[in-house]
């Protein structure tokens, strides 16, 4: 029953592109409107004050909230009660975020790194980047669209401990890296956590945790502990919003995490902005499209 | 927190008087330039075709539409000034440029430049690139055509801000301090989490 006309997923792809670059998520909006009353900083209340401006300018003008429309990255879930076709998925993904850059048109960040030489697509050779995954009981497919700016991911980082070090070294990590990045990443963003797995799924999972709704826990309860515990901790340096002092440091820490072999003890951090920008949509067999965050 | 509204060109006198952590915002012209456009002044030695005395320098992020002759904005926003670091001292000795404005702050050698000639670097908050857009009124000029995206531009603007003085004319480092103070905690902060 392959009678999906596939060119809706390019339309989709291309819209998500653009609306998570215009149109900040709510939970990031309240996060960052609690930010802003619970600052206590008066230059860090300036700086919360600029950023629900740009907000609300990029929202009546439909702009863009950042000029760094950063790499696009989408993960898909495919529903098992179709028979999706990946490949096409693929193909129709990279089309629709091409199409958003040359049509809306904003600045394509791809570059080829050893040529330098940017054209202006948003993708080329291994872009986007995509996930996939597979879900059963439905049918549809939930595309998830993150641009991911520089000025966050450069300061992304990944270590493989021992189990002798413990959970305590992972906590480390963390807060140091966050001390260590500084003004860099334009904090307060959502701090993403990988615990476990492999050197690279633990940077994926980092990658997933940025994703997560602002304010949303780990179900794990002994993750979400941990969640709880960091946010104290990072918002306790003080480094406070682009790095010029104050209260709030992150909008929230989210930990991911999967099983690791018995001699590792791996964790990755990757940061988001304070622009903490994705957009989503489910597409149903019968063409059907419903947006979301 | 002192909050000033300037009006370029900025008096050495005026720049004198911000402290870290005061607040400026400003009226007037705003030159634009990025890594490329500083490694062709400095590195490659082209003299810029207009006089940068006294001026604001943003480490900018331009995303423009020329439309005949003139340029049109569609998004300006701001970019990590630590990798432009090592051009600062120059263009605030040399074309007696009197603000660089970005984010990340820069390092020693620039807050010493920026005491001697009486300099300060203005923090924006990165990532609200829209509100920035609005409030570049006109791209008056663009200079050094083909080094685009990363040329000399002249923009207008009004009441450009908030800017927040992370670095002054008197030796203050805001992101000095912060970072210090953050070190400062660590200890403690280890502590709560059970790390020794």
């Amino acid at each position: 029953m392959n009678d999906l006309d596939y060119q809706v997923v390019e339309e989709v792809a291309k819209e998500l592109y653009i609306r998570a670059l215009c149109d900040l998520p709510p939970d990031v909006r309240v996060a960052l409107k609690k930010a802003y009353e619970k600052e206590t900083r008066a230059t860090a209340r300036e700086a919360f004050k600029a950023m629900l401006k740009a907000v609300e300018i990029a929202d009546a003008q439909k702009t863009l909230i950042c000029q760094d429309t950063g790499l696009p990255i989408y993960m898909v879930k495919i529903g098992s009660e179709y028979c999706w076709n990946g490949y096409m998925i693929k193909e129709k993904l990279t089309e629709g975020a091409k199409r958003a850059t040359l049509e809306f048109p904003f600045r394509g960040s791809s570059t080829h790194p050893l040529t330098r030489k940017n054209p202006q697509t948003s993708v080329g050779k291994g872009l986007p980047v995509l996930y996939f995954d597979y879900v059963k009981d439905t049918d549809c497919l939930d595309i998830l669209m993150a641009p991911k700016g520089s000025g966050s991911e450069n300061m992304s980082t990944m270590k493989m401990f021992y189990p002798a070090h413990g959970v305590k070294a992972l906590k480390k990590f963390v807060v140091d890296t966050v001390v260590e990045s500084g003004a860099n990443p334009c904090p307060p963003g959502v701090i993403g956590v990988g615990i476990g797995g492999t050197s690279d799924l633990v940077m994926r999972l980092a990658k997933e945790a940025i994703v997560r709704p602002v304010g949303q826990r780990n179900p794990d309860p002994e993750v979400a502990e941990i969640e709880m515990e960091l946010e104290e901790a990072i918002n306790a340096t003080g480094i406070g919003p682009m790095g010029l002092g104050g209260d709030i440091s992150t909008l929230a820490v989210h930990i991911e995490m999967a099983y690791t072999h018995i001699t590792q003890n791996p964790v990755a951090v990757n940061t988001q902005c304070w622009p903490a920008r994705r957009s989503r949509a489910k597409i149903y067999p019968d063409g059907h499209v419903e947006y979301g965050y | 927190m002192a909050v000033h509204h300037l009006q370029t060109p900025f008096s050495e006198a005026v720049i004198r008087q911000l402290r870290v952590e005061d607040i400026v915002y400003f009226n007037g012209t705003l030159f634009g330039i990025r890594d490329l456009t500083q490694i062709y002044m400095f590195d490659q030695n082209h003299e810029p075709p207009v006089s940068l005395e006294g001026m604001p320098c943003i480490h900018t992020a331009p995303s423009l539409r020329k439309i005949g002759n003139r340029w049109e904005k569609i998004c300006v926003g701001t970019t990590t000034s630590t990798r432009m670091d090592r051009f600062s001292p120059d263009l605030i000795g040399k074309y007696g440029v009197r603000a660089i404005i970005g984010k990340g702050g820069l390092y020693e050698e620039s807050l010493q430049a920026m005491k001697k000639h009486g300099a300060v670097y203005l923090a924006i908050v990165g990532g609200a690139a829209s509100l920035e857009t609005q409030q570049i009124e006109e791209v008056e000029a663009v200079y050094w055509e083909h080094l685009h995206p990363e040329a000399l531009y002249k923009f207008r603007v009004k009441d450009f801000g908030p800017l927040t003085v992370a670095m002054d004319s008197h030796g203050g480092h805001l992101y000095f301090d912060v970072k210090k103070e953050a070190l400062r905690r660590l200890p403690g902060i280890y502590n709560q989490l059970g790390i020794d």
